[in-house]
């Protein structure tokens, strides 16, 4: 997608985009946020399984939450998979929450102060329903640790709702038909989830602002790093739109194209609208039946509907008057509505074998016979405004199936459904669930409230890290490049990086070089280079300053560090024979390099040559540069002399 | 039943109405502040008379740390008295230190009510008739999401609408007997509960399901096994190991196996039905007389100790694993005998238990005493003369094991002669619990020391078995590699 379709500010002003962030990071803590389980994924097979079911507890008015009710219906088998070392009796909800991870906590206040929060005086856990599964008890246990923060984007503010802590969910391994298996490793690793108002304008904006923020966290130095360690939620809506939730965006160079096709299909969806008012369909008017259409399919030359029949399932059709024509209107790209009414079936009626469903002007490439469409038609009295849909599978299922065709059909005649969507790789999107109301939020009874004292919070606040947009300022200045700013304002290198260029008298950007690149080059060379301590550091270049050794030694030198760990630099120097070299020595060894020439203005390159010579000798004693501008010189007195 | 220590739990209750008008006035005025200030007290009262709010106000507090907008919420009466709750409008709640409070407005004020709703529930002369009998807790119950109150469900009709599934198993019935938690079970509620269950079985029922916290729900089970003999239906103990309010909740399921046994199974007798895994797969039908509480926490807590249960309840079927219970039978005879002395009392023995343990007991008119020994039923030699003392004054000694499984068996070692000799009867094996429990039925008729021993050792309800299976007795061991791999082939 073209810069200009993510970024187009007047374009999007129009369209009315407000876009909002939910970013859930990883915190580094040894142990989990609720038990004394270590914090670590597994890869290997699970040691012991179990099987749940997940039940709505009513709501206030003795209704069933919609997304509790739409889970409850897919009636899944829940499989926990186990691990011996990381999952105990808590994560089988088996044993009631120890209490709160204090180590966790301090890095959940430690960034509720960095995004400017105010912070709450007594933390309190509350239950956050899911019942896809995902967490065995089927509520998270969350907290509070802040609210109203802000942090500084562009020219102005981005607000920040409110910063949690919380526990982190299982992992999803399969979920097919009935069954959906987790594994429990993840589940309870502490993380923190950073929710801001709506304070964003375009796409590229939404990945620049998640891009900001992971940078705020990272710069912490405590918060887990790696694939999955963070996930970036993105709320949507367009003016006349609904809010509309993506979620799991794998990678921030997804989040534009995701918000931009997000914003595409919600205008989409309020066009299909207006398209239907226009048709006179709005939800009193609008008119559908079904019926078991099994037996007209029951000599099918269609391979799909001949395997159904042989499995004993059943093939309902639902007819959707005036709807003709609605279903390949197309929503994101590559997508039409018919996708919309699909991805509801998958999930519902746990038909996720694709495609699940097929309508109107779509049978003949279904292989239906003329004769089959004839009698469908009739059946349902057709006329040519209408559409029909047919479903398949188990009977149970496929009676959900045409329920929820019907739900989402009649949806589209108020515009955007409020849903949680899943974003693929390629940006577009597919229904995952309808949006928790707000009534899914209980008090743990659990878990008592954690006081956060005052002494104790200034003591965070005293040891807070530099906010990362002073940081980058202030690197800025130092005449550092911009992809230097960005790596070294987060890196754990920063410290050293500081106290070097603060006492000694080296070029800041040579540190900078040093400590990102160079370091990069040797991890990227298969190197533990966190063996080299901060001290070795400040001491390569406080040597480097006395002259000790040239900067194009510091490669080889940090190797040796690397490779010796317990290795001082002195005596890396000493091992590695390099001696120091003053300009007279450098003098006389390019005089004796120019000796060799009688003739000079025959040879064709005597400034690669002689160089050639001459770095035999000053190669990591001496400044390169220094080194070419004496050869340089002595080689023209040479020359002309 | 798990117990919900909330303080919004009372809420639904109404308060009792004396007939006295001045007292009306006096308690409706103390009922309205209590309402007002709910749960708070000391300083965190004060503030909120002082700020001008109370509970359900919804307020802007601006405090040292940011202004903070929500409902003030009740606050649990065990927490400290220097916060105030509040539900932010993003459903969270948060504390708020009332000495950081510089200032507080109301804006509103949202008082909650709870009700749960009510629906018919579908009777028909073709299903069996079972009668559920509440002492307390919750066995399910509806959320109140704004204020997360847990708001029980007992009618059949509420019950109905939050586990519709017991309509397709009987007519259910229900009667609340007392409403507290199950460690302050007692001889009181023993005895209601023995004498409602034979009025309910004389007037016909099918089946009887008791709705019981898990924590003493074995020793309800013994007593229950003595004071109702010879039941035609089954009386079933049920509870839940994780609230009904939670969506993994084992509360349902086990309200619906029990309703199931309680409605078809053919063992009438007394029995816990509670899970048999973790999993969410079956429940097991336990003798009330040989099953014990395992863990403090797991769902599969209830284990049957030294035999192997009744029964499986799985969602189709019922499998009886032995053949020795009592038939469910057409008449309407039981023996319902609510006798209990209630001066007898467990003692744990530990080495180096001193002897002014057992004379206390004595000096305090103990009747009976059952003693957890080690071993084969040994305690230290200090003992002996207390111990001698107590039977000679007409006390009721008598010894089980502390290892729960196996026999008392004193005749082995010189420890064990020597306590027969001084007159301590030893209990077969029964589980110390269910001695105690009997002690206390037996002495309830005589104090005539051989005829509680006769009382004592005539098996009643399994609670003496002759002879103890080999399979009694599995408690795999983890990390044994063999075990794990068995294991891991099935749920746990
Ligand atoms: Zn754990």
């Amino acid at each position: 997608m073209s810069k200009e379709l993510t970024d187009n500010e007047e374009y999007y002003r129009k369209l009315g985009l407000k876009c909002g962030l939910e970013i859930h990071q990883q915190l580094k803590t040894e142990k989990k946020l609720f038990c004394r389980c270590k914090a670590l994924l597994h890869n290997d097979d699970p040691s012991a399984v179990i099987l749940r079911h997940m039940r709505p507890t009513l709501s206030e008015l003795g209704e069933y939450d919609g997304t509790a009710l739409m889970e409850f219906k897919t009636k899944k088998n829940v499989i926990y998979q186990l691990y011996d070392d990381t999952v105990c009796t808590y994560e089988m909800d088996d044993t009631p929450p120890f209490r709160l991870n204090q180590q966790a906590l301090d890095i959940a206040l430690e960034v509720a102060l960095l995004h400017n929060c105010s912070i709450v005086d007594e933390i309190h856990i509350s239950r956050k329903q899911y019942l896809d599964g995902s967490i065995p008890t089927g509520f998270q246990r969350t907290g509070i640790i802040g609210i109203d923060g802000w942090i500084p984007y562009k020219n102005r503010k981005i607000r920040i709702i409110q910063l949690g802590l919380e526990e982190d969910a299982c992992r999803e391994v399969s979920d097919v038909g009935h069954k959906i298996i987790f594994k429990t490793d993840r589940l309870s690793i502490p993380l923190v989830e950073v929710v801001t108002y709506p304070d964003i304008r375009t796409p590229a904006e939404a990945g620049e602002v998640a891009n900001f923020i992971g940078r705020l966290l990272r710069s912490t130095g405590k918060v887990r790093r790696g694939l999955g360690s963070v996930r970036q939620d993105v709320n949507v809506s367009i003016g006349g739109g609904t809010r509309v939730e993506l979620k799991g965006i794998p990678k921030l160079q997804y989040i534009a194209k995701a918000v931009a096709n997000e914003a595409r299909r919600q205008k989409a969806l309020l066009d299909i609208r207006d398209e239907l008012r226009l048709r006179g369909i709005t939800k009193g008017t609008f008119q559908s039946e079904y019926q078991n259409v099994t037996s007209i399919f029951k000599n099918s030359g269609c391979k799909r509907f001949k395997e159904v029949i042989k499995n004993k399932g059943k093939i309902y059709g639902i007819v959707l008057r005036v709807f003709a024509g609605i279903f390949d209107k197309p929503t994101q790209p590559g997508k039409t509505f018919g996708d919309e009414v699909a991805g509801r079936v998958r999930v519902i009626a746990c038909q996720d074998v694709m495609p699940n469903i097929v309508y109107s002007n779509h049978f003949e490439e279904f292989s239906l016979s003329s004769e089959e469409i004839n009698q469908l038609e009739k059946l349902f009295n057709v006329k040519s405004t209408d559409v029909i849909v047919l479903a398949w599978g188990d009977e149970a299922d496929v009676k959900t199936a045409v329920s929820e065709i019907k739900i989402r059909a009649v949806d589209a005649t108020s515009g955007v459904p409020s849903e949680t969507r899943q974003v693929f790789p390629d940006g577009t999107n597919d229904f995952e669930r309808i949006l928790p109301g707000p009534n899914r939020m209980y008090p743990d009874t659990d878990s008592p409230p954690t006081p956060i004292l005052e002494e104790h919070l200034e003591h965070i606040r005293k040891a807070l890290p530099e906010r990362i947009w002073d940081c980058e300022k202030r690197l800025e200045k130092l005449g550092l490049t911009e992809p230097l700013v960005k790596s070294l304002s987060i890196s754990r290198n920063l410290k050293v990086f500081d106290k070097i260029v603060e006492k000694l008298d080296v070029n800041p950007i040579l540190v900078a070089v040093t400590l990102e690149e160079k370091l990069k080059w040797l991890r990227r060379k298969g190197k533990n280079v966190d063996l080299i301590s901060d001290e070795s550091l400040y001491q390569l270049f406080e040597m480097l300053n006395e002259n000790k050794f040239s900067k194009e030694a510091i490669p080889t030198i940090l190797e040796f560090l690397v490779d010796n760990p317990n290795k001082t630099v002195k005596k890396a120097i000493a091992e590695l024979d390099i001696k120091s070299m003053s300009i007279e020595e450098l003098q006389r060894v390019v005089d004796e390099a120019l000796t060799r020439y009688s003739n000079p203005k025959k040879i064709s390159s005597p400034f690669k040559i002689t160089m050639g010579e001459v770095m035999k000798i000053a190669r990591n004693r001496m400044d390169g540069k220094l080194v070419a501008e004496v050869v340089e010189t002595k080689l023209r007195t040479f020359i002309d002399g | 039943m798990y117990i919900i220590a909330h303080s919004y739990s009372l809420l639904n209750k109404n308060p009792k109405i004396s007939c006295k008008y001045l007292y009306i006035i006096n308690k409706v005025v103390r009922v309205a502040e209590e309402d007002m200030y709910k749960g708070y007290r000391g300083a965190a009262k004060k503030k909120l008379k002082e700020l001008g709010v109370k509970v359900w106000s919804d307020v802007i507090i601006k405090s040292t740390r940011g202004i903070f907008k929500g409902v003030i919420l009740p606050r649990a009466e065990t927490e400290d008295d220097q916060h105030i709750v509040l539900k932010l409008h993003n459903g969270y709640n948060v504390g708020i230190k009332i000495n950081s409070i510089k200032s507080a407005r109301e804006v509103g004020y949202k008082k909650g009510h709870y009700k749960i709703p009510e629906s018919e529930f579908p009777r028909s002369s073709e299903k069996p008739n079972v009668t559920l009998f509440g002492t307390g807790g919750t066995i399910a119950s509806r959320l109140d999401y704004r204020t997360g109150a847990v708001i029980p469900a007992f009618s059949p009709g509420e019950l109905y609408g939050a586990v519709p599934e017991l309509a397709g198993i009987c007519n259910l019935k229900t009667e609340k007997l007392y409403g507290i938690f199950s460690e302050n079970m007692g001889p009181e509620q023993y005895i209601t509960t023995a004498k409602a269950i034979g009025k309910e079985i004389e007037s016909g029922v099918d089946g009887i399901i008791i709705g019981h916290g898990t924590d003493t729900m074995h020793h309800t089970g013994a007593i229950l096994s003595f004071m109702v003999q010879k039941p035609p239906v089954p009386i079933v103990l049920v509870g839940s190991q994780r609230s009904s309010d939670r969506p993994s909740s084992d509360a349902a399921l086990n309200l619906i196996n029990s309703t199931r046994a309680a409605a078809y199974c053919d063992i009438a007798e007394v029995i816990v039905c509670m899970f048999g895994p973790t999993s969410d797969q079956y429940n097991l039908l336990h003798r009330g007389t040989r099953v014990r509480k395992m863990h403090s926490s797991y769902r599969s807590t209830f284990r049957t100790i030294g035999d192997i249960p009744l029964g499986i309840v799985t969602s189709t079927e019922f499998k009886y694993l032995r053949k020795d219970y009592n038939k469910r039978r057409k008449d309407r005879d039981v023996t319902i005998d609510t006798a209990f002395e209630e001066k007898v009392a467990i003692v744990y023995y530990y080495p180096n238990m001193m002897p002014d343990m057992i004379e206390s007991l004595i000096d305090h008119k103990y009747k009976g005493i059952v003693i957890a020994g080690t071993g084969l039923g040994h305690v230290n030699k200090p003992l002996y003369k207390p111990l001698k003392r107590a039977i000679d004054e007409g006390i009721a000694v008598y010894m089980t094991v502390q290892t729960l499984w196996g026999y008392v068996q004193m005749y082995v070692y010189d420890t064990g002669r020597d306590l027969l000799k001084i007159g301590v009867v030893p209990a077969e094996n029964m589980l110390p619990e269910v001695a105690y429990m009997k002690l206390s039925w037996a002495l309830g008729h005589t104090s005539n020391l051989e005829e509680v021993k006769k009382i004592m050792l005539t098996p009643i309800a399994g609670e003496i078995t002759e002879r103890e299976p080999h399979n009694g007795y599995i408690i795999l061991q983890g990390g044994i590699p063999e075990v794990d791999e068995f294991v891991g082939k099935y749920m746990r």
